[in-house]
């Protein structure tokens, strides 16, 4: 296969990296100057590329590392620091009869690639992380989205390690009541706020 | 093990290693328990999610 135009195919999938982006800094600015860090650098590199996922791949990986950068040189701002008052884990002991079965079964969600290929649940499944409160999300999203270990986690944010798991703890049950109720649900395409 | 107790090995294992007693109780519940294989499965589809995220734009 013929190696693909990257200054073309990278701006094609510009709107892809600033979602990404934005969802990740929740700052329009600070995703713009990411994004445009990552545009520039791919067109720079002298790589080539055999198509547009194997382009998308590499640019992913590159965002991923311009937002940590971001993240570690803002770490110690109050929008991003974590803090340790966030409680117990006990905010989902409802979802529990006194005996410690679940008071209502997990629904099986069936084949997660249909969900995942369908346009819709992506748009469901951003607005159920921007209902995350930002510290929550921040946690959840250097773990899931930017790939960090827990314990990097923790020492970026400067956070107890219980009070990680806590945290991520807190993100994983809020996001999957969302997307039971928003997805999988009664109210499938919207999100109720 | 009540299922309470295994729903929050179960997101613990998302996020770092569980001790090895724990990790045994753990398969032994979940391979007992349809409820909390479905929370697992659940808990992989999230993950999922966010590794696609935002799908494909085209």
């Amino acid at each position: 296969m013929a190696a693909i135009d990257i200054p073309t195919e990278a701006a094609h999938l510009r709107p892809t990296l600033l979602r990404f982006a934005k969802l990740q800094l929740r700052n329009e600015a600070a995703a713009e100057d990411a994004v445009q860090e990552t545009l520039l650098a791919a067109v720079t590199s002298g790589e080539s590329f055999a198509g547009r996922a194997a382009l998308r791949t590499w640019l992913m990986a590159i965002l991923r590392n311009k937002i940590v950068d971001h993240i570690r040189r803002h770490a110690r701002e109050p929008s991003i620091q974590a803090v340790n008052d966030e409680g117990e884990d006990t905010d989902f002991d409802a979802l529990f009869a006194a005996d410690g079965h679940w008071a209502e079964a997990p629904a099986d969600w069936g084949n997660p690639q249909k969900s995942l290929e369908n346009k819709r649940f992506h748009d469901v499944f951003e607005a159920c992380m921007t209902l995350l409160p930002e510290k929550i999300a921040r946690v959840f999203m250097m773990r899931e989205f930017l790939g960090l270990e827990t314990d990097e986690i923790c020492k970026e944010l400067s956070i107890s390690t219980s009070n990680c798991w806590v945290v991520l703890y807190r993100a994983r049950m809020r996001l999957r009541e969302c997307l039971q109720i928003n997805w999988f649900g009664d109210e499938p395409g919207g999100v109720r706020v | 093990m009540t299922c309470q107790e295994a729903h929050k090995l179960v997101v613990q294992a998302q996020d770092g290693r569980l001790p090895l007693i724990k990790h045994l109780g753990l398969r032994f519940h979940v391979f007992i328990c349809k409820s909390c294989t479905a929370f697992g499965r659940q808990m992989e589809f999230l993950r999922a999610a966010c590794r696609s995220f935002p799908g494909d734009e085209d």
